[in-house]
């Protein structure tokens, strides 16, 4: 056979992966002592002719006191070492317990009968005696091994540093599963996108000022009629077109306005968009999602107010205030984002009847969610990657 | 838009103990962002009127200094003034009385005259911001007192010079907080654009009037005068960029004439600078009404008036000093020798008002909102006037808001009107807007009062009829001309709800039908960012933006796929113009920011979108947003994006696994970022290959193409090192990137079966040649084996002299196992044999002896 090749003795026991493994620990476990027993190969010396002397070791007192004896010294051994050692003086060939035992031949064969009886009962009682302060003598050492392989528990072991998530993720997924838990589904849609829909199908007009407020960063060349998305509503038109009605869906995903970063503001940031379009959704509907949203994201105390607005793809439109008690500075309401119904143009360019269907739609940004939800104090932090504002938060989710 | 709650107040019948903070708060209510509430900060102690007597120019200062003898009032009698009687200089009391008090005031602004009517802070007199005046020293003269500027007396951000007021305001000495109005507040608000109306305070009023349910008393309510011809010959050759073109003519203008008080300081509450008379007076009447208008020097007109698109080649001094290059696009105000306005936006030089000017030919005009906003957009040109006509101006003003502006002029500037008017095109009304009575209660879920639609709509001006049709009430609204966004019945249902208040609408939570859950792709993308998050990595979100010197850095082919890029034209830094194709620019960005703030074991990861041009990135279709587009249109949509795919990408750098009791750690590595890659690929529970490539910007002999069947989906390793030392990046920086969206979303359903037989287990150790790929003799053995094998691990590879040069010893542990019996040592020995013969059939690999 080849030196590669070596063969490992099979393992028999069922399940022998995780027995194998079980039985070393057990084995650990107990620190089994090999059997101590002595050799009991006999020694040559039965048979030999009476002797009154000799007999004396089968007299009851001596056979009684050898109890005696073995009891204290078995008591006195302080360890396993001890209690071994002196085993064969109580129990060994040479222990009174044997020697009156081959006594027993020399007496009268009516008086062998007790004698042996007797002989037996001292040899019960002696490894009784031995085998209890066995059990003792082996717990003691158990517990010492034990206590000598005690560790300092609370040494480290951050061989792998931590990671984390980056709460705007974390964000993200807790406000698809708030609104996946009331039967909406998540859509998704690209960052590029065409003019169409970004601006056009959601109602703003070729040269509406809206169009202008919205920072838009456009694609080369000019006239592309590219931009990046400078809101996730365009997923409100993807949805639209896509699926069938009714839909219900929600939206986060990153979006890009030409603002410089500072503290409060960023270029590319992340917004999540809400879309419910059924027949007969009313206002009063948007505001019962918009408080179980806030009660998803702010604490089952919080909850939201609605102000007029303005939005091409909403009429009517609102700004949504949301009031929570942890607000830094104190309870109260901070302003959170926009909403509305969707406007009947938007419907129109989609190829929803309005005069059968309604719906509602609401935009948040992320970033400012998390800033004002935990009172963080600059934006920055979010965007700049350093390792030390991400890993307090951990994995979540 | 700026607006003191005086003037808004004027227009209102409101309560009379109503705050400023009262009508900020209805403002919000129905829809008006106020951005800010300013209390004017009190003025209290000796501020009044002063007459300057006497100017003295100093001299030998790096600046003008003026020492004045101000007029304050007369000497009072006083126990002060007694005591100075006594002095010695035998100035007696008894004369002073009754005397002008002249006052020695040092000043350092040059932008008055001897006889000008100014404001003097006397000693005393505290100032906004706690500022209080004492006498003191300064410039080697005594300052017994301060002239005042706008600014300084809290009344705007003007400090150019110190306030004149026109001759006549009022007497010297007299007390000048109350005369200058300094008790008011400023609410500033920011106008949304279906409210161009707003821009005004008769819009502002009216919507006040709507929320307190109160009196409004419209100030555009103006009888105009009977004309008589025109006022100057005009045409119009664009009717649809100007539907209306009104000009009014003023004559013998006094040019020296000043603005009254109280209209300069309503200007400068609402932040705007007062120039003369006809420009304050333009500008009062467009902040009163929200027609802008434009006052032309009727001198400097050079023969008939054209209104029409401007000519190729065309340019224009516009006021503000710069000679703009004009488009086909934009409306010009043209005479004989040319464009002399561009319309709606900015006036011209050459036909500038100056100080000059009495004869004054006042245009007001329609102009066609969404050309306004092209020609603002292309010249980069906001003004206030251009800011009301892309949201629209109530086209019924023109000829209002010139009778308004020619009263003013005539009272104020003692100018005569000459009769002619010119009033070209027509009002254009909104169309009627019919919806059923019912709807705004439908929309909202609420139950309003019976009658509230009618009344709430009549209110904002629109003119009313209900009627039945088909059994169903309807309402038909005629809206009134300043509200063109009122075009649809969800439109007049906005009114009803917001005047109603929003806070009457309930909160009810629809019921959605069944969802299905977070799609296969969401749940993986969710899986992997976990997986390395829990393993370790920090993820991070950076901007897609880069330099396209990056793929120089990164040392890619001239031809390479990654540097066909889309780019902004807008970019906010011109260098990182380009959107990326991949994510490690950014990571990599991310490293250096962390180990330049001292972190240098790094492990980071981010899942996001690239942007991958097409080899033809077809034209964005011509859609319209009327009606569903065809599936055509749509597809077409669709194909004229990028590709967008969403990838994973991991870096390393530093120590992977840190020093400690335990002993040393250990550097990042290679192996690392390929693990990272595996560990993707597990949570998206796809099979994934691995061999080794050469591919940029990893390092030739240290880079790994990963694969999913046969297609390439990214590439892990350590970096080359001459693109660590050009993004500057710790030695040996490790990264792996694959396309997530290119993992094949698989349904798997495993059916393990369990064997309780025991196993046969066998090392065997091969030697093949060094250049074999590992991945390669485990996949023979694997195949070799059999069904037997229930696991093959490779756990030792070895390289010596003993085994030749170029060679090396890969050992694995096998496992083998049938399901339905005992294996005996001879069948498991078959199967290793089997092994070894399927890796010496393929790669010459021979046992080692």
């Amino acid at each position: 056979m080849s030196l590669g090749v070596r063969v490992r003795a099979p393992v028999s026991a069922v399940r022998n992966a995780v027995d194998e493994g079980v039985n070393r620990r057990l084995r650990i476990g107990l620190f089994s002592t090999p059997a101590t027993r002595e050799s009991t190969a006999a020694m040559s010396g039965a048979n030999d002719s009476y002797d009154p002397k000799e007999v004396a070791a089968l007299a009851p007192e001596t056979l009684a006191r050898a109890v005696e004896d073995a009891a204290s010294e078995f008591a006195a051994a302080g360890d396993l070492d001890e209690l071994r050692a002196i085993k064969p003086a109580h129990l060994g060939d040479r222990s009174p317990l044997l020697t009156a035992r081959r006594e027993i031949g020399a007496l009268p064969p009516a008086a062998r009968s007790e004698a042996g009886k007797r002989v037996n009962e001292a040899r019960t009682r002696i490894e009784a005696l031995f085998q209890e302060r066995l059990t003792v003598v082996e717990a003691e050492r158990d517990e010492r091994v034990l206590r000598e392989e005690t560790v300092d528990v609370s040494l480290p072991w951050d061989q792998v540093a931590p990671g984390a998530r980056h709460p705007i993720t974390a964000l993200s997924e807790t406000v698809a599963d708030v609104f996946v838990g009331m039967g909406y589904e998540v859509a998704e849609g690209p960052e590029l996108e065409t003019e169409w829909f970004n601006f056009d199908a959601l109602n703003f007009g070729k040269d509406h000022p809206a169009r202008t407020m919205q920072d838009t960063f456009h694609v080369a060349p000019e006239g592309s009629d590219l931009v990046l998305r400078t809101h996730t509503s365009p997923v409100q038109v993807r949805s639209l077109l896509d699926r069938e009605l009714p839909v219900y869906v929600v939206c986060p995903g990153r979006t890009y306005r030409t603002d410089e970063l500072d503290a409060t503001h960023t270029p590319v940031f992340h917004q999540v968009e809400g879309l419910a379009v059924d027949r007969g959704i009313t206002m009063a509907h948007l505001k019962g999602t918009l408080d179980a949203f806030a009660r998803g994201v702010f604490g089952p105390d919080s909850r939201t107010r609605l102000r007029p607005s303005f939005f091409p793809f909403t009429e009517p439109s609102a700004e949504v205030d949301v009031w929570f008690p942890e607000k830094k500075g104190g309870a109260g309401w901070v302003e959170w984002g926009g909403c509305g119904m969707v406007n009947p143009n938007v419907l129109r360019a989609c190829g929803v009847d309005p005069d059968v269907y309604s719906g509602f739609a609401f935009g948040m940004g992320l970033e400012r969610t998390l800033q004002f939800r935990n009172g963080l104090p600059d934006m920055r932090d979010m965007v700049e990657g350093d390792v030390r504002f991400t890993l307090p938060f951990g994995v979540q989710g | 838009m700026r607006i003191p709650v005086s003037w808004l107040a004027q227009h209102l019948e409101l309560p009379e103990d109503t705050t400023p903070e009262q009508l900020a708060d209805a403002f919000v209510r129905v829809g008006l962002e106020v951005e800010d509430v300013t209390s004017l900060e009190p003025v209290t102690g000796p501020l009044v009127i002063g007459r300057v007597a006497e100017i003295e120019e100093l001299t030998g200062f790096k600046k003008p200094i003026r020492h004045c003898r101000v007029e304050v009032g007369t000497v009072p009698a006083s126990p002060d003034q007694g005591q100075e009687a006594d002095e010695p200089d035998g100035n007696s009391g008894e004369d002073a009385v009754g005397r002008p008090d002249l006052r020695e005031i040092v000043c350092g602004a040059t932008n008055f005259r001897e006889g000008d009517l100014v404001v003097v802070a006397l000693p005393g007199t505290v100032l906004p911001g706690g500022f209080e005046i004492s006498a003191r020293r300064t410039y080697g003269r005594t300052s017994d007192g301060m002239i005042c500027s706008a600014k300084e007396l809290g009344l705007g951000d003007d400090h150019t010079g110190i306030l004149v007021l026109p001759s006549g305001t009022a007497e010297p000495g007299t007390p000048a907080a109350g005369l200058l109005g300094l008790d008011d507040t400023v609410i500033e608000l920011a106008i949304t654009p279906d409210r161009g109306y707003c821009f005004s305070v008769r819009g502002l009023a009216r919507e006040l009037s709507c929320a307190f349910d109160t009196p409004f008393a419209d100030p555009a309510k103006v009888d105009v005068r009977e004309a008589a011809g025109e006022a100057w010959p005009t045409s119009i050759r664009d009717e649809d960029r100007a539907p209306r073109f009104v000009l009014t003519r003023l004559t013998s203008l006094d040019p020296t004439a000043p603005t009254p008080w109280w209209m300069r300081r309503r200007l400068m509450l609402a932040g705007i600078r007062s120039i003369s008379l006809a420009v304050d007076v333009t500008n009062y009447v467009m902040l009163e009404l929200g027609q802008p208008l434009h006052a032309f020097d009727t001198t400097a007109l050079r023969g008939d008036l054209v209104v029409r698109r401007a000519e190729p080649g065309e340019k224009l001094r516009t006021l503000d000093g710069t000679t703009r290059d004009l488009d086909p696009d934009d409306t010009v105000i043209c005479d004989d020798s040319g464009p002399i306005s561009l319309a709606g936006v900015m006036g011209g030089e050459t036909t500038e008002i100056g100080p000059n000017t009495t004869d004054v030919l006042l245009e007001a005009a329609s102009w066609e909102p969404a050309s306004i906003a092209r020609t603002v957009r292309r010249h980069k040109l906001p003004s206030e006037a251009a800011k009301r006509f892309e949201r629209s101006v109530d086209p019924a003003l023109p000829a209002k808001a010139l009778e308004r502006a020619m009263t003013l002029l005539v009272r104020y500037g003692e100018a005569t009107v000459h009769r002619g008017r010119t009033d070209l095109g027509a009002i254009r009304r909104p169309a009627a807007v019919t919806m059923a009575l019912d709807l705004p209660d439908r929309v909202a879920g609420v139950r309003y009062e019976r009658g509230v639609t009618a009344r709430r709509l009549s209110q904002i001006g629109c003119h009313i009829e209900v009627s039945t049709v088909e059994g169903a009430a309807v309402v038909t609204a005629l809206p009134p001309t300043w509200r063109p966004d009122l075009v649809q019945p969800a439109d007049l249902v906005e009114e009803v709800l917001r005047l109603e208040g929003y806070d009457t609408i309930p909160s009810v939570l629809p019921t959605a039908p069944a969802g299905r859950g977070l799609t296969p792709g969401q749940r993986r993308q969710r899986a992997v960012s976990k997986a390395l998050a829990h393993a370790g990595y920090v993820e991070t979100l950076p901007f897609p933006f880069v330099s396209s010197s990056v793929w120089d850095d990164f040392g890619l082919d001239e031809d390479d796929q990654r540097r066909r890029t889309m780019s902004l034209l807008n970019p906010l830094e011109a260098d990182r113009a380009e959107l990326t194709t991949t994510v490690l620019p950014g990571l990599l960005d991310a490293v250096t920011r962390n180990v330049s703030r001292g972190r240098r074991d790094l492990a980071l990861f981010h899942v996001g979108q690239v942007f991958r041009a097409k080899d033809e990135q077809p034209p964005v279709p011509p859609v319209a947003a009327t009606g569903r587009p065809s599936d055509e249109e749509i597809g077409a949509l669709h194909a004229a994006l990028p590709e967008q795919p969403v990838h994973v990408a991991v870096v390393l750098a530093g120590q992977r696994e840190l020093p400690g009791w335990w002993g040393s750690g250990r550097a990042a590595g290679w192996a690392d970022a390929v693990e990272a890659a595996r560990l993707v690929a597990r949570h998206a529970e796809v099979p994934l290959r691995v061999r080794s490539a050469e591919y940029a910007p990893w390092h030739p002999g240290r880079c790994a193409e990963l694969l999913v069947g046969d297609e390439v989906v990214g590439h892990a390793g350590e970096l080359h090192p001459k693109v660590v030392s050009a993004l500057g990046l710790p030695a040996r920086t490790c990264a792996m990137e694959l396309n997530l969206d290119a993992l094949p979303l698989v349904e798997r359903r495993p059916a393990p079966r369990v064997s309780a037989y025991p196993p046969v287990l066998l090392d065997l150790a091969l030697v093949v040649d060094a250049s074999v790929p590992a991945a390669e003799v485990t996949e023979a053995v694997r195949a070799g084996a059999g069904p037997l094998l229930e696991e093959a691990r490779l756990f030792d590879v070895y390289e010596g002299e003993q085994l030749g040069a170029g060679k090396r010893s890969l050992a694995f542990a096998l496992r083998l196992r049938a399901s339905d019996r005992t294996l005996t040592v001879e069948e498991a020995t078959e199967a290793r044999d089997a092994a070894v013969a399927a890796a010496a059939d393929r790669f010459g690999a021979t046992l080692r002896g």
